[in-house]
């Protein structure tokens, strides 16, 4: 890792601050760009559509032409405008579920590892008893007795990605408690939310990004693995995983159908996946100097 | 650690090592318990009235009553949660609503079937990605390491459908026509008599599973060759070789065994997706299956599995980690 070091430390300030520190990072900044642009693709998309993404324009499985660019899906409607449409969803849903499993856990983590006590070890084994069942499993059954809304969908996901995020937060926020810092704000009487924001959250901000990504990526992939499955959203809305299972039988003739929808949900779980990425160099980076 | 001062050294020995792993697995038990009720509770408030879909809309009322009485679903809710819990304990798993047959014979079944592409999975992953991860720390910030780090960044980031969508695209149905799409396999034929039906479930798998486990081969690779004792065993005029496969590698296998069984865990996990994908008759497509007819005692059965499994590789991997964690510590203290 020491290869590394040398070339982002000279151009940043001395004591630049752990966000600032996150962004000279050209992963996350790719990250970033990357996730920026498939929000407005996916915003714009709906209204640059050339057709309406529900309504049949050819025979089924026709190849692309100049009347459907990518084609037509296993019902004729037009691959391009579902494709552009088929974002909505994914592009609140994953977001918000990834920045609530975040936010949580991380409040859970700090709170706890601050505090400890009997709710530390009741909240952490709960938490616990939540990391011991797979995520697909508890969103399957949940969607299965609720039905399939998307309000349900986020809570469930950040059910699943939350007690993950606490666990790592809390191994990063720990060995913080015994740092002078800390010891010194205690020592002249900081009361404890103003320790736990002031000092532990942003000596935490490097895990934080690692773990927004990877999140972010994650709740991609539980959302539109459960409207692959026929779980998530319904048909006939246009959503990129759905796509995928409605048009499996006909990757063999008409491809496009399956594998636009399918780039989009790889370049966006990419992106998270910089992001994560990034942070984790920069994290090891610093690590490796303290 | 509350050991008993009059024991001898080795029984304090042993019982001191057990003892955290005793209390792991009471808590992974309280855990499960917790899972089962959560399982039947979740089974019980599916919609739909369960002696209504196995008569159909034209039975009488009293054929109703009587069913639902024959089922145990007049009782009340704690004591039909015993007696499912009691017979899951003595192995009666009850009768599928859907076709009749016992869930313990189509369970087995499914288990066979998902066990098989597992351990197929993870008999390849293993070997798989320290040969990887070994070949990306030979080259590393070379191109092939380059190349290795950003392909192992999209296969974790990407959803194991699409992964498993892209393979059918490139083998079995747009590009080549080499291996089978849907991977058919007759109730009561072994998996392994179909080899070209696992290979497609069985790389979907493998790909994001090597490609994680051989990031952690490349870093300890890297960190053991940095070692003074690596570099002794280099100046002693040792083969390059020989000091990567007798004295690195065997240094970097250790760390990576805990994350080894955390990936067997979500491999148990992410069945459902992968079966569902191929149509490959396991626990996960049994499940997708019994969802979509309420069967709840075929739902509750897989659940139960799926989940045992994937607990139970957690437990080892979590106990693997807390043992280097501690021998990390005795290592430093001395």
């Amino acid at each position: 890792m020491e290869m590394t070091l040398t070339t982002h430390q000279r151009v940043r300030p001395r004591r630049a601050s752990g966000w600032w520190r996150l962004w000279a990072s050209a992963q996350v900044r790719w990250g970033v760009i990357l996730l920026a642009a498939m929000t407005a693709l996916v915003v714009v998309g709906p209204f640059v559509a050339p057709y309406d993404p529900a309504a049949p324009v050819g025979k089924p499985y026709d190849v692309p032409s100049a009347v459907a660019w990518l084609g037509t899906d296993n019902l004729g409607r037009d691959v391009l405008s579902r494709v552009l449409s088929g974002g909505v969803y994914l592009a609140w849903m994953a977001p918000v579920s990834a920045l609530l499993s975040v936010v949580i856990g991380a409040a859970v983590a700090l709170v706890t590892a601050y505090y400890r006590g009997w709710t530390d070890l009741v909240l952490m084994r709960s938490l616990d008893v939540l990391l011991a069942f797979p995520g697909i499993l508890l969103t399957l059954l949940c969607v299965s007795v609720f039905g399939p809304q998307p309000i349900l969908l986020v809570g469930l996901v950040v059910l699943t990605l939350m007690p993950g995020v606490a666990r790592v937060i809390r191994g990063a926020a720990i060995p913080l408690l015994d740092r002078e810092y800390v010891l010194w704000a205690k020592a002249v009487g900081t009361p404890g939310p103003v320790i736990i924001l002031r000092e532990l959250l942003p000596n935490v901000s490097s895990p934080l990004l690692v773990e927004l990504g990877l999140r972010l990526s994650w709740s991609v992939g539980i959302l539109s693995s459960m409207s692959f499955i026929g779980y998530g959203i319904q048909p006939p809305a246009a959503d990129w995983g759905l796509m995928v299972s409605e048009n499996g039988t006909g990757l063999g003739t008409q491809p496009f159908a399956v594998l636009a929808p399918i780039l989009m949900i790889i370049l966006y779980t990419i992106g998270g996946g910089l992001i994560a990425e990034g942070a984790a160099r920069v994290m090891a980076r610093t690590e490796g100097k303290a | 650690m509350t050991v008993d001062s009059q024991n001898d050294n080795v029984t304090i020995g042993v019982f001191a090592r057990l003892q955290p792993l005793l209390a792991r697995l009471l808590q992974g038990l309280l855990t499960l318990l917790a899972v089962s009720l959560l399982i039947f509770l979740a089974a019980r408030a599916l919609p739909g009235d369960v002696a209504n879909m196995i008569l159909g809309q034209s039975a009488t009322q009293e054929q109703l009553d009587s069913l639902r009485v024959q089922l145990g679903l007049d009782q009340p809710l704690w004591w039909q949660y015993l007696i499912w819990l009691g017979g899951i304990l003595r192995g009666d798993w009850g009768t599928s609503l859907s076709n009749g047959q016992p869930v313990a014979d189509l369970l087995a079944l499914g288990v066979r079937n998902s066990a098989t592409l597992s351990g197929v999975a993870l008999a390849v992953m293993l070997p798989l990605s320290l040969l990887v991860g070994v070949i990306a720390a030979q080259f590393r910030d070379g191109f092939v390491d380059k190349i290795f780090l950003g392909m192992s960044m999209v296969a974790n980031a990407v959803p194991d459908f699409v992964t498993g969508t892209v393979l059918v695209a490139l083998f079995a149905t747009t590009v080549l026509h080499v291996l089978p799409a849907v991977s058919f396999i007759p109730p009561g034929d072994s998996p392994f008599s179909y080899p070209d039906a696992l290979v497609l479930p069985a790389t979907t798998v493998i790909i994001p599973g090597v490609m994680y486990l051989a990031r952690l081969v490349r870093v300890a690779v890297i960190d053991v060759m940095a070692t003074e004792y690596i570099q002794t065993a280099e100046l002693k005029g040792l083969s390059p070789s020989r000091v990567l496969f007798r004295h690195a590698l065997p240094n970097a296998v250790a760390p990576i065994i805990p994350a080894a069984s955390l990936v067997a865990a979500f491999t148990v996990g992410g069945v459902v997706v992968v079966e569902y994908l191929f149509a490959y008759p396991g626990v996960g497509s049994a499940l997708v299956d019994a969802v979509t007819n309420r069967d709840l005692p075929v739902i509750q059965a897989n659940v139960l599995v799926i989940a045992s499994a994937y607990f139970i590789f957690n437990l080892i991997a979590d106990s693997l980690a807390q043992r280097d964690e501690a021998a990390g510590q005795r290592q430093s203290k001395a």
